[in-house]
């Protein structure tokens, strides 16, 4: 995340290091590894130091917490990390919570109305604590449940067989098409006579072959091109093709070849098996 | 007319199938009473049970599924090679468990009690099919309503979503459970950092300190203030 030789991976030391603020300083230039917690959000920061501080959560000495939740942010940034939005938007509402509890009650009504400024924040920490501690109890169901294997974990090799539609992405396709075009011995064509390769030709040219032999290889496909230019006309006319949904691409494994297949529109079951 | 040996015709439907099949549909493929199907799963799962086989009966997502027992799981994992799909995240299993105990929810409602966004994690949760959508609200602007799946059962390995802890019943069960592990990060900075050391204030600033020795400090308070925590609560 950072590089340690940049300059911008200056740290910045927190505004008010006060005593007894849990810093440590360490002068010179070699490169330290932090190990930082990482925090799911503001909630989360904040449901963290109150239990690091032993804090009652009814009764949060938001001074405190403030200085707390400010020396991380401060740290998260001096660390080059992004802070994110949310985390800001919290660090507001705790300055606010703190103006408002510095604040005299005031003398009218209003004080009953607006009660412990704290309240609000408690209630939403009481809630998300009551959810992550769920979510404590799932991931032990969740480890529990991944010890149990039921049958048909292990896929046969019929399954694991091209799948339709779904392996090769448009990189293994390009990967593809580069490594038959390096393969083109440069000096291929001398002609000089200009040959204009058109898409839609190639277009119906695959789309022929596809329907006919019910699957074409990409590489064979490509090798019957006399030229780069035609072969970049035919990967287009592929690549329109598979945009119309008309055929589709699979691969038995990476790097192996790309086979075309005609795509029925409805179904998503291709049978024709690939070829090697 | 129901199989001779219902036991066994029994055994072979759970073993055929690779997903929770349910009582009812046992019972109406082997036409058979329900009660007797019911009495023919526990004797099953007894008699795995007293023959320590490597297989058990499980009562999973409201169905009946054959399981390896998790003493085998070393071995079945290794014949799988991490073929097993990954553990979900912890921002996962948060949004996972909001879902599961507010469904059907929206997705700010999740958010504010998150305070994160959670676009991203509520994708990753749809994609795998451990949540669904539920149809729309009727507040302003018709948010999608989110709920949780079969999938979430069998993922969890619960029975039904009865078999999630109360509310209540979650702080108990949490207080019990070893100290939180706190996912870190780690990174590399160049010196002369002010490092915010959680609960490390009786801790000397050393100038001069090795690297090595630096990392440790960073841990340990950490679950030292931890375990103080689980006492007191």
């Amino acid at each position: 995340m950072i590089d340690p030789a940049s300059p911008d991976a200056k740290p910045v030391a927190p505004a008010t290091p006060e005593a007894g603020d849990p810093l440590v300083r360490r002068p010179g230039p070699a490169p330290v590894v932090v190990k930082l917690a990482r925090f799911e959000g503001p909630l989360d920061l904040l449901l963290h130091l109150i239990k690091r501080d032993e804090i009652d959560i009814y009764d949060i000495p938001i001074a405190h917490i403030t200085q707390q939740y400010l020396a991380y942010i401060d740290l998260m940034r001096s660390l080059d990390l992004d802070v994110a939005g949310e985390f800001l938007v919290m660090a507001a509402t705790l300055m606010r919570i703190k103006a408002r509890m510095l604040l005299p009650a005031t003398p009218t009504g209003e004080e009953e109305e607006e009660g412990d400024p704290r309240e609000e924040l408690v209630q939403r920490l009481l809630e998300y604590r009551q959810y992550k501690e769920a979510a404590g109890t799932l991931r032990s169901r969740e480890d529990e449940r991944r010890l149990l294997y039921e049958r048909g974990m292990l896929p046969s090799d019929e399954e694991a067989g091209p799948l339709p539609l779904a392996p090769a992405t448009l990189f293994d396709l390009l990967d593809a098409f580069n490594r038959i075009i390096a393969r083109m011995p440069e000096p291929a064509v001398y002609e000089v006579r200009a040959e204009t390769y058109d898409v839609e030709d190639k277009m119906s040219l695959i789309a022929r072959q596809v329907a006919e032999n019910g699957s074409v290889s990409f590489m064979a496909l490509l090798l019957e091109c006399r030229a780069r230019g035609e072969m970049i006309v035919t990967f287009m006319a592929l690549l329109e093709l598979i945009k119309l949904g008309q055929v589709a691409v699979v691969q038995d494994e990476h790097f192996a070849d790309i086979t075309i297949l005609h795509r029925t529109p409805e179904g998503s079951e291709p049978n024709a098996a690939a070829e090697p | 007319m129901p199989p001779l040996n219902l036991k066994g015709a029994l055994e072979a439907l759970l073993f055929s199938s690779d997903e929770p099949l349910p009582l009812t549909l046992l019972a109406e493929s082997l036409d058979a009473p329900i009660d007797e199907v019911a009495a023919a799963l526990h004797t099953l799962e007894r008699d795995y049970k007293e023959r320590e086989a490597g297989i058990e009966l499980r009562e999973i997502a409201g169905g009946h599924l054959l399981v390896t027992t998790a003493e085998n799981a070393e071995w079945v994992g290794r014949l799988l090679r991490g073929r097993k799909r990954v553990r979900l995240s912890r921002a996962a299993l948060e949004t996972m468990a909001i879902i599961a105990y507010k469904q059907p929810v929206t997705k700010s409602e999740i958010e504010s009690i998150r305070g994160v966004d959670s676009s991203a994690v509520l994708t990753t949760l749809l994609e795998r099919n451990l949540v669904t959508i539920r149809g729309r609200s009727k507040v302003v602007g018709r948010p999608l309503l989110y709920g949780t799946t079969g999938e979430f059962l069998d993922y969890f390995g619960l029975r039904d979503l009865s078999e999630l802890p109360r509310p209540e019943e979650l702080r108990a069960l949490v207080a019990a459970r070893e100290p939180e592990q706190l996912d870190m990060i780690e990174l590399q900075v160049t010196g002369d950092v002010a490092i915010d050391m959680p609960g490390g204030s009786d801790l000397p600033p050393e100038p001069g300190l090795e690297p090595e020795e630096l990392e440790e400090p960073a841990e340990h308070p950490e679950a030292e203030s931890v375990r103080v925590e689980r006492e007191s609560s």
